[in-house]
C-alpha cells in the first residue's frame, strides 16, 4: 500500500467552520495529525482509534490524519524525528508537538495537542 | 520487527562462546585502523559485539567513533551507521573535517549513513504504552540502505533525557542492543562519563563485552589524552593507560610501554657533521642508532653542533627529523645560516624536518605520542632533540626520564640516531640535568672556558661507549663557515683557549725563531772558524812549501857541490895519471 493511498484514506474530510470560533472573529484553526505507526499491530489500531476518537470528541470537523506506516517508509522517520512509535506529530497549527503512545491517556493527549485550554474556554 | 521484552541485566553473559570456524574459535575483531589502537586492543574491537566508549566531555569520544567508521570504511570496506544525538550532521561533518575526514563524500560513496536523532523532551507528551520501534525502525533502514558493517551511536545517553519512562527505555535498549547483536554489527556506543561511574546512565550494563575509557587529565594545567581498555571480554589486550593524540590526520594511540631491551646494535658509523670531531671518535663518528647528548651551559653552541650533524645527514641524502623546542623554524634557519648551514633547502629537499612546539604545549606523554607519529610518518635515519632539558619546565625530572627511555628503545629498535642537546646549569659540572646520562652512548660536554677575561669554548667526551676516543679538551669555534675544533694548546697553567691561545703561539713562534736566529749564528761562526783554519792550514803549507823548496835547493846545491868536487877529482886524478903516466 502505498502512503498516498493510506493518507487519502485516513483523512476525514473537515466540515465547516465552527460557529463559536468564528463568533471570537477567529478563524478555526485547522490540526493536521500525522500519525506513525510501524505495521498492523493490535497497539496502532489501538492508538488510532483512541486518537479518532478525541479528535472526533473536540476538534470534530477540524482535523486531518496522515497515517504513515513506517515498516513500507522507514525514510519518513527521519523527518519528524520518530523515535518512540506510536507517535502523533501535529504538523499544524504550529508549533510542531509530538505525542507518543498509544493515547489511552486522553487528558494527556488534549494537553499535547494544546487543547485542554481551547476546551476549557468553549466550556465558559 | 518482534517486540519482545527481556529483563535488562538478561544480555550479560549469554553470547560469549559464539564459535564459528571450528576448533578453538577465538574473538574476531573489527580493525580499527586507527593507529596504535589495534595494536593495544590486539586486533581491534569485538566484532558483531557491541564497545562502549566512555569519558568525561571533549576526551574524543566522538572522534573515535567517527575514526572508526571512516577507516572502517576507506580501509576495510565497511560501511558503517553514525546515529549522533547530540550534533547534527552538517556540525559532524564539520567537526570532523578538521581530522582529514570527508564524511560528504563517503556518504556520497555509499559507505556512510548519517542520520541524526534529535531528542527534545519539551516537545514529547507521552500518552501510555509506546516502544522504541522508531529508533529500530531507522537504524535499520539506515543499515540495509547500505549494507552496513558498523554502527556508532552518539551518545545514546541522551536518550534517557528524551523520555519520562526509564524503565521502558531500560528494557528497550536492552533490546536494542541484542538486535544489533543478532544482526552482526559491530558497534560503538559512547557515554559521558558518571560520578564515580563509568558513565552517568549505566551503560555499561548493556554493553559488557568491551569497555573502553579515555580519559583527559591535566597535571601542572598540562592536559594529556589517555585510553585505557576497561574490559574486553575473551580477548587479551593491553592493560595499561596509553597516551593518544588528536591531530590533523585523526587519533593515534601508542603501546609506549610496550618497547623492550631487543634492538640490534650497529657497527655501522654516522659523521658527526664536525671533522675534528670525528678524528675524536676513532675518525668514524657516531654509531648508527646510538644516542648522543650534547650537554653545555648557554650560548656553548649545543645547537650549532646538532645542526652540523643534521646538515652531515642530509649531505648523505638521510632524512633528519628536527624537534625544536625552544626556537621557532623560521628562527632557527636564520640562526644557523650563520654559521653557513642552509636548512631551509634541507627541508625543501624533503630531507629535513624541523618541527618546533614548546614543550609546554602539552605533556610528555603527548610529546612522546607525536614524536613517535612524526618519526614513523617521516622515517628519519636521525632524530634530533633540541633541547631535552626544556621538557623541566612541564615536567618532573623522572617523569622526562621515563619518557625519554621510551623514546630511546622506539628510536634504537629503528636504528634511528638520536641526538639531544641538554643544557646545564653554568659551572659545567658534568651533570645532565634530566638524570640520562646512563641511557646515553655518546656524550659530548660543550664548556665555558674563562681565560684572561675571555670567554671561549671547550668540547670533550664524557664518554662513547664501543669505542677508543680522544680523552682530550678541544677549543670549539664557530665560524662563518660551520664549526671547527682546534688542537689542544697547553701552556705551563694548562689548556689555553681563544687569546691565551694565541698568546702562547706567538710566544712559541718567537722562542722558535730566537733558536733558529742562534743555530744560524753559531753554523756562522762555524763557517768563519773553519774559514780561519782553512787559512791556517794554508799559511803551513805555503810554509812547508817554503821550507821544502830551500830544502830541496839546498840538496840540489849539496849535489853540485858534490858532483864539482867529484869533475874536479877526476881532473886531478886525469892530470895526476898522465903526469905518472909521463913521469
Amino acid at each position: 500500500m502505498s502512503p498516498l493511498a493510506l493518507k487519502k484514506k485516513a483523512v476525514k474530510p473537515g466540515r465547516e467552520a465552527a460557529p463559536k470560533a468564528a463568533l471570537k472573529g477567529k478563524r478555526p484553526e485547522e490540526y493536521l495529525l500525522r500519525l506513525y505507526v510501524a505495521g498492523h499491530t493490535p497497539r496502532s489500531v489501538q492508538a488510532f482509534e483512541n486518537l479518532t476518537r478525541i479528535c472526533e470528541e473536540h476538534l470534530a470537523g477540524r482535523y486531518r490524519i496522515e497515517i504513515i506506516d513506517l515498516l513500507e517508509n522507514p525514510s519518513l522517520a527521519r523527518g519528524d524525528q520518530i523515535l518512540a512509535l506510536p507517535s502523533v506529530v501535529r504538523q499544524l497549527p504550529p508549533p510542531v508537538k509530538k505525542i507518543i503512545g498509544d493515547f489511552s491517556q486522553a487528558e494527556r493527549v488534549l494537553v499535547g495537542l494544546h487543547l485542554r485550554s481551547l476546551k476549557a474556554k468553549a466550556s465558559k | 520487527m518482534n517486540l519482545k521484552r527481556t529483563p535488562k541485566r538478561s544480555s550479560k553473559g549469554k553470547p560469549e562462546g559464539r564459535s564459528k570456524r571450528g576448533k578453538l574459535a577465538t574473538l574476531e575483531k573489527a580493525p580499527s585502523g586507527i593507529a596504535g589502537f589495534d595494536q593495544v586492543t590486539g586486533g581491534g574491537l569485538p566484532r558483531g559485539r557491541a564497545t562502549l566508549i566512555c569519558g568525561g566531555p571533549g576526551c574524543g569520544k566522538t572522534l573515535l567513533g567517527a575514526e572508526f567508521l571512516v577507516r572502517g570504511a576507506l580501509t576495510y570496506g565497511e560501511p558503517g551507521v553514525l546515529i549522533p544525538f547530540e550534533e547534527t550532521e552538517a556540525e559532524l561533518t564539520t567537526n570532523v573535517a578538521s581530522l582529514g575526514f570527508n564524511l560528504g563524500e563517503l556518504i556520497e560513496r555509499k559507505l556512510l549513513v548519517i542520520d541524526y536523532i534529535k531528542i527534545d523532551r519539551n516537545e514529547i507528551e507521552e500518552t501510555g504504552e509506546y516502544d522504541l520501534d522508531g529508533l529500530f525502525v531507522r537504524l535499520g533502514h539506515a543499515i540495509d540502505s547500505i549494507g552496513a558493517k558498523r554502527v556508532v551511536l552518539d551518545s545514546l545517553e541522551a536518550i534517557f533525557g528524551g523520555f519520562a519512562n526509564q524503565a521502558l527505555l531500560r528494557s528497550e535498549i536492552s533490546r536494542l542492543f541484542r538486535w544489533l547483536k543478532d544482526r552482526r554489527l559491530t558497534v560503538v556506543v559512547t557515554g559521558e562519563k558518571g560520578e564515580g561511574e563509568l558513565t552517568r546512565y549505566g551503560l555499561e550494563e548493556y554493553v559488557s563485552d568491551c569497555v573502553i575509557n579515555l580519559d583527559n587529565r591535566i597535571s601542572d594545567q598540562v592536559t594529556t589524552r589517555r585510553m585505557r581498555i576497561v574490559k574486553y571480554r575473551g580477548s587479551a589486550h593491553g592493560s595499561n593507560e596509553y597516551p593518544f593524540l588528536i591531530d590533523e590526520h585523526g587519533i593515534s594511540v601508542l603501546p609506549v610501554t610496550e618497547l623492550g631491551l631487543d634492538y640490534p646494535a650497529s657497527m655501522e658509523r654516522v659523521p658527526t657533521g664536525v671533522a675534528a670531531l670525528d678524528d675524536m671518535l676513532e675518525g668514524g663518528g657516531y654509531f648508527r642508532g646510538s644516542n648522543v647528548l650534547i650537554s653545555g651551559t648557554a650560548g656553548t653552541g649545543k645547537t650549532s653542533l646538532a645542526a652540523m650533524f643534521a646538515n652531515a645527514c642530509c649531505r648523505r641524502k638521510e632524512r633528519v627529523l628536527y624537534f625544536a623546542l625552544e626556537e621557532s623554524i623560521g628562527q632557527l634557519s636564520r640562526n644557523m645560516r650563520s654559521i653557513g648551514l642552509d636548512l631551509d633547502g634541507w627541508q625543501q629537499k624533503n630531507l629535513l624536518m624541523i618541527q618546533a612546539a614548546r614543550p609546554t604545549l602539552f605533556g610528555l606523554e603527548m610529546h612522546l605520542v607525536a614524536m613517535h607519529k612524526a618519526v614513523n610518518q617521516f622515517e628519519p635515519r636521525a632524530v634530533v632533540i633540541d633541547p631535552v632539558s626544556s621538557f623541566l619546565a612541564s615536567a618532573p625530572s623522572h617523569d622526562i626520564k621515563s619518557m625519554l627511555v621510551r623514546l630511546f628503545d622506539y628510536l634504537k629498535m629503528k636504528g634511528i640516531t638520536c641526538l639531544v642537546t641538554s643544557l646545564t646549569s653554568s659551572g659545567g659540572e658534568e651533570d645532565s640535568t634530566v638524570g640520562i646520562s646512563s641511557l646515553i652512548d655518546t656524550w659530548l660536554q660543550v664548556r665555558d672556558i674563562e681565560i684572561l677575561g675571555e670567554r671561549t669554548r671547550g668540547l670533550y667526551l664524557v664518554k662513547s661507549r664501543g669505542m677508543g676516543h680522544s680523552n682530550q679538551v678541544r677549543e670549539f669555534l664557530i665560524t662563518a663557515h660551520g664549526l671547527d675544533l682546534l688542537p689542544v694548546a697547553v701552556g705551563p697553567d694548562g689548556v689555553l683557549t681563544g687569546s691565551a691561545r694565541l698568546n702562547l703561539e706567538a710566544d712559541n713562534r718567537a722562542k722558535a725563531e730566537a733558536r733558529l736566529n742562534a743555530a744560524e749564528r753559531t753554523k756562522r761562526l762555524l763557517a768563519r772558524r773553519k774559514q780561519i783554519v782553512s787559512g791556517q792550514i794554508a799559511a803551513l803549507r805555503a810554509e812547508l812549501a817554503t821550507e821544502q823548496e830551500a830544502l830541496r835547493s839546498q840538496v840540489w846545491e849539496e849535489q853540485q857541490r858534490d858532483r864539482a868536487l867529484r869533475d874536479r877529482k877526476e881532473l886531478q886524478d886525469r892530470v895526476r895519471g898522465a903526469a905518472r903516466r909521463s913521469a
